[in-house]
């Protein structure tokens, strides 16, 4: 409960003028959709990316015309070079693991909603927030700064591993310039999370409403909470590793580099460094990461299908602590990225077993889901269409797991497709699909329109049928043993699989041109969708409480106070089904 | 729509799982000894897997089916046994699972990296190197030459930077561009990186491994079938990465007798 001292604290006036009120503004709500935008901004450039690769991959003497324009060098006659493969791929997977997964359904979100859940008139800290948000903008501008640059972007992965990432130009186009760009960025990226994570746990631990106990926070905001405690340990290990990549770089020091390396017939003046240090210090961050990705998405779908059952999950409890465990047991699973890195063969079983255990607490999730089903009354719209095929993607990506968390699997399996199969499913579109839940379910909350329900459900059809159509066959292929990041498959054995690439690579055009209709969805809703009432889904939780979009202060200045569980669904209310968290009006559990 | 979801999930778990039941994708043939423990694991995992993946996709679509787009005003029923009885069934039958998999997963393992090669067995000292592997071979006297990474020239075909006017050892060593091997003969490859990291990966061979700058490593394995594999990298090593692969010939003894003696007097 928060003091009245430091609720005073985080006040601020009303914004005036443009700048204060869209640009630099203090405003949480902004804050979120300055996210919500620049996670945009960066999926479509990196879905632009893959279709790129797919194309580039099945035809790869095709001619795309204007790509020229983009890099001279790297698509000359607009036929894309090896090693411009290898930039777009780079570029892709920064941009999505970094300005996708992480920005879209924790920063964005979680920016937003997160105090009005707990009935908080802002952040703890409205300065550090707007500072976030623009680090995070920085850091994608120095990104995106390494298409423009006559080196080009690197090409050394989103894992950057060292040496490769760590010797400067001597290790190929784009590793001179666009490798420190991509250095520099995502230790940007990391001040900015850094920050962003510390006003989550600050703002949850300090400003809930009166009556607004732990365990009565919404699902998504337990998920935001524990996402930002993930987040703060993990950037804070991924920021000095980026410091050492630069240093390593640009001041002589050899933390990644060993003695005796010669590159481009250069001995290199370094040693003493080890390449595996990199590896250790990139994915102590890289696991949790996954789980920084897909948390947020796990609450923003358990909150919307609550809402579209009108009933409670089978345990709000059981819920909060499988998600916890998830996020501590994250942190001990790195190693599993490194099985056959060259680390003692003792510790890849050290590493097995809590990854196969993390599966106990996702199963546990996912049976709650599951049995919540039963009985209910689902409302069937694109939200609860999306969060339904959350679930089915995250099995799809979660079983997968089973394969990779065994290293002697890992052994046949590891740098395969069946990897890739894997991480995009679970990581990817699953994740996604709590971002696309979140959108349809709180647009009207964030813009005061309704979004269009028909071109809604059009997007989740495809998406959903082409996910399956794109990501199933990379499992297979990774069986046969499809190795990853190759920009074209000279392997003999692989010829009778180009077929199967041509399948996924028409398939990720067309899923992907179903993007386009929600984007077109959530431009011409913004305008000219019908107008949102305060509550359209007859839900519970207090952003439902006030106008739709919120006034500055959210609350309008008045306090609110919680008298209940957040999911008062199924049950005798005076206005329905459900009694709302702010109501004092007494719970009657439904008769029938 | 809710029934239309619950039929397309029932499409997508049948679809999905047809390839893998009608074995339309077989893993390449094995080839080592130790390979068959590891295509077991692979085996059973599916097995586990694909009922966990098929069976939670049916029960979706079941409740989807059942559940979804009830009028106003019919029934909520709570699921029997609630929550505690899903914690149970996920700890005991995942956790059994764990251990299952855990168990038999380790010794196919230990197969790999827990056993030491047999004190007779064929030493192979592979390099691998932007955008290429070298294979060296000992040569008669049983004794490799030191490398100078300085003297590295590959203008002259001095991969590993060999000295042999100022090393005996390395007088007799044999490079090549291919891995040539004995079959049923246990090979011990010791591992090194000349510039980034690299990795071995041979399908048939079951076997995958970095090479690590700076830190060499070794693995051992045995082929057991005549023929000649790909050797592909699969460590992301720079823009050549993708074309950046070898050969691994296995032959009879005499065959590889002879190909020794002939790169000998070279």
């Amino acid at each position: 409960m928060a003091e009245s001292s430091v609720e005073q604290a985080h006040v601020h006036a009303p914004p005036e003028g443009f700048i204060r009120k869209y640009v630099f503004s203090l405003d949480h709500k902004v804050i979120g959709k300055q996210y919500y935008g620049l996670a945009l901004a960066a999926v479509f450039t990196g879905m632009f990316l893959s279709w790129l690769m797919r194309i580039h991959l099945v035809w790869p003497m095709l001619k795309i015309p204007g790509l020229e324009l983009l890099s001279k060098a790297g698509a000359p006659g607009g036929i894309i070079t090896p090693e411009y493969y290898l930039s777009l791929m780079t570029m892709h997977g920064t941009l999505m693991v970094f300005f996708v997964l992480t920005n879209a359904p924790f920063a964005a979100f979680g920016n937003y909603f997160l105090p009005i859940q707990i009935g908080a008139e802002d952040m703890a800290f409205p300065r550090f927030n707007m500072m976030s948000f623009w680090t995070t903008f920085a850091a994608w501008l120095v990104l995106m700064l390494a298409f423009f640059i006559p080196d080009g972007p690197p090409i050394s992965g989103w894992t950057s591993y060292a040496p490769l990432s760590a010797v400067g130009k001597d290790a190929g186009p784009g590793m001179e310039y666009g490798m420190s760009l991509w250095g520099i960025s995502i230790a940007l990226f990391c001040i900015g999370s850094l920050l962003g994570a510390l006003n989550f746990i600050a703002t949850t631990l300090d400003l809930r409403a009166k009556g607004m106990t732990l365990m009565r926070m919404p699902l998504c905001t337990w998920a935001w909470f524990i996402t930002s405690c993930i987040a703060l340990l993990a950037f804070a290990v991924l920021l000095p590793a980026c410091i050492l990549l630069i240093l390593d770089r640009h001041a002589g020091t050899s933390f990644f580099i060993p003695a005796g390396l010669v590159i481009s017939d250069r001995v290199q003046p370094h040693a003493g460094g080890s390449p595996l240090l990199w590896q250790h210090l990139f994915w102590f961050f890289g696991h949790p990461e996954v789980y920084i990705a897909i948390l947020p998405s796990m609450g923003i779908i358990s909150h919307i299908l609550v809402n579209s059952l009108r009933k409670p999950l089978l345990s709000h409890r059981v819920v909060i602590y499988s998600m916890m465990s998830i996020g501590f047991l994250s942190y001990m699973v790195w190693g599993h990225h490194m099985f056959l890195s060259g680390m003692n063969p003792t510790s890849a079983l050290a590493f097995s077993f809590p990854t196969l255990t993390i599966t106990i607490p996702a199963t546990v999730l996912t049976l709650i889901w599951l049995g919540s089903l039963y009985g209910a009354r689902i409302q069937i719209n694109s939200a609860s269409l999306f969060s339904l095929g959350f679930i089915s993607m995250f099995v799809a990506g979660g079983v997968s797991g089973f394969f990779l968390a065994q290293p002697s699997i890992d052994i046949y399996l590891h740098a395969t497709y069946f990897v890739v199969g894997h991480f995009h499913m679970v990581m990817g579109v699953a994740s996604l699909f709590g971002v696309f839940a979140g959108t349809y379910f709180w647009f009207p909350k964030m813009t005061g329109r309704m979004m269009d329900e028909t071109l809604g459900k059009l997007h989740f059809w495809i998406t959903f049928v082409g996910t399956y159509c794109i990501f199933m066959p990379f499992h297979y292929l990774g069986l046969v043993g499809n190795v990853r990041r190759y920009q074209s498959f000279v392997d003999d054995f692989m010829a009778p699989y180009i077929g199967w690439h041509k399948f996924i690579t028409i398939c990720a055009l067309i899923t992907g041109a179903g993007q386009l209709i929600f984007l077109y969805n959530l431009i011409y809703s913004r305008f000219k969708g019908k107008p949102a009432p305060e509550n359209p889904w007859n839900a519970t939780s207090l952003e439902w409480t006030i106008p739709s979009p919120p006034p500055w202060n959210n609350f309008g200045g008045k306090h609110p106070v919680v008298y209940h569980d957040p999911y008062q669904y199924g049950v005798k209310g005076s206005k329905g089904d459900f009694v709302m968290q702010d109501s004092p009006e007494q719970v009657i559990v439904s008769g029938d | 729509m809710g029934k239309l979801l619950a039929v397309v999930l029932v499409i997508i778990a049948l679809a999905s799982a047809y390839p893998i039941v009608t074995n339309m994708f077989e893993l390449p043939k094995d080839i080592s000894t130790h390979g068959h423990a590891i295509d077991e694991q692979i085996k059973d995992t599916m097995l586990e897997a694909g009922i966990s993946f098929v069976g939670a996709q049916l029960v979706l679509a079941f409740l989807v089916w059942s559940f979804a787009g009830r009028k106003e005003g019919s029934p909520l029923k709570n699921f029997p046994g609630g929550a505690k009885i899903m914690v149970i069934g996920a700890f005991v039958l995942v956790g059994t699972e764990i251990l299952a998999l855990g168990v038999m997963g380790q010794k196919a393992w230990a197969n790999v990296y827990f056993t030491s090669p047999a004190p007779g067995a064929l030493q192979v000292q592979a390099q691998a190197e932007q955008f290429a592997f070298y294979f060296r071979y000992a040569g008669p006297d049983g004794q490799f030459g030191t490398i100078h990474p300085d003297k590295i020239d590959e203008g002259n075909q001095n991969y590993f930077g060999l000295d042999p006017a100022n090393d005996i050892a390395a007088r007799d060593d044999i490079v090549s561009g291919e891995l040539v091997v004995p079959v049923n003969r246990e090979v011990q490859l010791l591992m090194h990186a000349k510039d980034v990291g690299h990795s071995f990966y041979v399908r048939e061979l079951r076997i995958q491994q970095d090479f690590v700058p700076g830190l060499d490593l070794s693995l051992h394995f045995t082929a057991t079938q005549i023929g000649k594999y790909e050797i592909v990298c699969t460590q992301l090593c720079g823009l050549g990465h993708y074309n950046m692969k070898a050969y691994l010939n296995v032959m009879s003894q005499e065959d590889y007798d002879k190909w020794q003696k002939e790169q000998s007097t070279q």
